[in-house]
């Protein structure tokens, strides 16, 4: 079944209890076991939810990391109509870690950014999991462009440990794509709703979450440096990061309480990756509400309030 | 040493606002060439080595002394921001921390903006401390330099930023962050406005800081020997498994990479400035300007980027020919 994270030990007891009765009893004629699995059933789906209610800052960390978690592609499959990837930053390369193009989002035409991260090996690999090079900032910033000047909206999806921290990265100049990103974002005259799928980490994110409605999942964070660095700098030792998760506020309750997102979108009991399709079929509707709030704004309202809100952020915080 | 010197005197210091510099010693020890240097000789010098040319660090009012015509300035209000939004606490808690880096430096945090004149020509330098915690970008430096580009644009004159910062302010998490479109939008204030942004990356500029504000300059000059990069050395050679050279991240790799205009000696820093100022200005050549540029402190017209293109060298005779 699916992977387990460090602490849904005793859920994973419990459920792999479960499956084994039911085994016996298909192996066993005669024997019946349905109201012992069914007890047992019940009290796993009720530790699942008292766990989940109560997720630490890392925990959700790794929720937000898990291999299961629905990402760019999925969102895309279950949402969008017509998708035709779009390639290259013609000037170097392209990247696949942040990926893009156009589509249908329920009738309406649209241009989409993400993160990927892959699903397994080779895909982990070809997407480089999700940490960009500076083609990447550059193609997000090409298809930018390209809503701008068509008025299609922006639906952006970042999903990051950060941007890739290689050489090459720096040789081409990474700080610079993502400043041109972030200020791209930050001039465009049609909406922009970005939702954190899983984890929003640093600069890596920011370049592409500067939207009109930032929204994240109930379970992703959202972060200056990922808790491991942040851990090894300050407390020297990267075992803290955890200590370093809680002290940070990087959850989307945190978020949401700050006013740095505008909306927290519930996740099914137990995390996205435990009902994949439900997850992307909630984010379709927040993304096509803040879509339908958005559409009835001209291009320089839509510019002038999302500058608008990003300088009055943490202003309302008590000096 | 005691306790006076050791907790009251800082104190008092930062209360009357005495400057950090006031020399402990009158020898300073060159970080780079180990070479003792006469602290009278070095501060004249704006702390550049007068052995090996070492570009030391300097605090946001010495950029300030050294830029603006004979050191007159008026320095824009600190502009108070919530403490700990957080309550974060790591190995000390964070108001200590700026506490701390308060009494250290005599400043309220680290960005100071100031108006004055360059060359005569009326300008805006928003200057980054890396004596406070590391040159941090937090709310209150956020709120610092959107300040200085709301009073630009509302004087109509040219801002220039001098930085020095290790990044983000973790302490601040997210909202510090959230300083990167924030400066940002305060960039574009400027854009709007057909303002010149010229930014100066000096020794060291790296993490978020030059992920954003500090590399959307119309021009980006850079000190010498200055390191300007967005990953930490450490962290890429942990990445790559490699060693990575010496010259790597420096500010003459940024140049041969393109990602900057030109290094210039901090000593032609004042005159490159007011030369490009004055031309995006379109302000008439004044007394001031042209005296600037006849008589830059350091001697040459050029800065060093541009000097090596500008004349190329003469043409080495063929060595068949010699022999």
């Amino acid at each position: 079944m699916s992977t387990y994270l460090e602490f849904e030990k005793p859920i994973a007891e419990l459920e792999t209890k479960v499956s084994e009765l039911r085994k016996l009893a298909e192996a066993t004629p005669g024997m019946n076991v349905a109201d012992e699995a069914a007890r047992l059933e019940a009290r796993a789906a009720q530790l699942l939810k008292d766990t989940y209610t109560k997720l630490t800052p890392w925990q959700k960390t790794l929720v937000a990391r898990h291999p299961g978690r629905p990402h760019f592609y999925d969102y895309v499959r279950g949402l969008i109509e017509d998708f035709t990837p779009l390639a290259g930053d013609r000037g170097f390369g392209d990247d696949n870690a942040v990926v893009g193009g156009l589509g249908r989002f329920r009738g309406r035409p649209v241009v989409l950014i993400g993160h990927e991260k892959g699903n397994d090996t080779k895909s982990r690999l070809k997407h480089n999991f999700g940490m960009a090079t500076p083609e990447g900032y550059r193609k997000a910033i090409r298809i930018m462009d390209l809503a701008e000047r068509f008025g299609l909206p922006v639906i952006a999806l970042p999903d990051t440990p950060g941007a890739y921290p290689g050489l090459v990265s720096e040789e081409r100049g990474v700080a610079e794509a993502i400043a041109r990103s972030t200020d791209r974002s930050l001039s465009l005259t049609v909406p922009m709703v970005c939702v954190i799928t899983g984890e929003g980490m640093s600069g890596g994110a920011i370049a592409i979450a500067c939207g009109n409605s930032v929204m994240m999942l109930e379970h992703s964070v959202y972060a200056v440096i990922s808790p491991e660095g942040c851990a090894s700098i300050l407390w020297r030792s990267a075992d803290k990061a955890a200590d370093a998760a809680t002290a940070m506020k990087i959850t989307a309750q945190d978020l949401l309480a700050l006013k740095v997102i505008d909306r927290c979108i519930p996740e099914p009991t137990g995390g996205a990756h435990r009902d994949p399709l439900a997850m992307v079929a909630a984010v379709g509707d927040a993304i096509a509400s803040e879509l339908d709030v958005l559409g009835t704004k001209d291009g320089e309202t839509l510019k002038r309030e999302r500058r608008e809100k990003f300088l009055r952020m943490g202003r309302s915080l008590a000096a | 040493m005691n306790w006076i010197t050791n907790f009251v005197r800082p104190r008092i210091k930062s209360m009357l606002g005495v400057k950090e510099t006031t020399p402990d010693n009158l020898w300073t020890k060159c970080p780079s060439c180990g070479e003792m240097l006469f602290q009278r000789d070095l501060e004249a010098a704006q702390y550049v080595c007068s052995h090996c040319d070492f570009h030391m660090k300097a605090n946001a009012r010495q950029r300030f002394q050294w830029l603006f015509d004979d050191a007159q300035f008026e320095e824009l209000p600190f502009i108070p921001v919530a403490a700990d939004p957080l309550k974060f606490r790591d190995e000390k808690r964070y108001p200590d921390r700026i506490k701390e880096a308060r009494t250290k430096t005599g400043q309220q945090d680290a960005v100071i903006a100031a108006k004055g004149t360059i060359a005569g020509v009326p300008a805006m330098v928003v200057a980054q401390n890396f004596a406070f915690m590391g040159g941090s970008l937090g709310m209150a430096a956020g709120e610092a330099f959107i300040a200085g580009a709301e009073r630009a644009v509302n004087d109509h004159v040219p801002l220039v930023l001098v930085v020095a910062s290790g990044g983000a302010r973790m302490q601040e998490g997210i909202l510090s962050l959230m300083q990167m479109p924030r400066a940002t939008v305060a960039v574009q204030m400027l854009r709007d406005a057909r303002l010149p942004y010229v930014v100066v990356l000096t020794d060291p500029t790296t993490g978020g800081v030059v992920a954003s504000y500090a590399m959307l300059g119309d021009i980006q000059i850079a000190e010498p020997g200055a390191v300007i990069g967005f990953s930490g050395r450490r962290v890429i050679e942990n990445t790559i498994r490699e060693k990575l050279p010496d010259s790597f991240q420096k500010a003459e790799y940024l140049l041969e990479h393109g990602m900057v205009d030109m290094v210039v000696h901090r000593h032609k820093l004042k005159e490159t400035i007011a030369r490009l100022i004055s031309m995006l200005m379109k302000t008439p050549v004044s007394a001031a300007i042209a005296k600037a540029v006849a008589e830059p402190e350091g001697g040459a017209l050029v800065p060093d980027g541009v000097e090596a293109d500008a004349v190329p060298p003469p043409p080495e005779s063929e060595p068949q020919a010699a022999q």
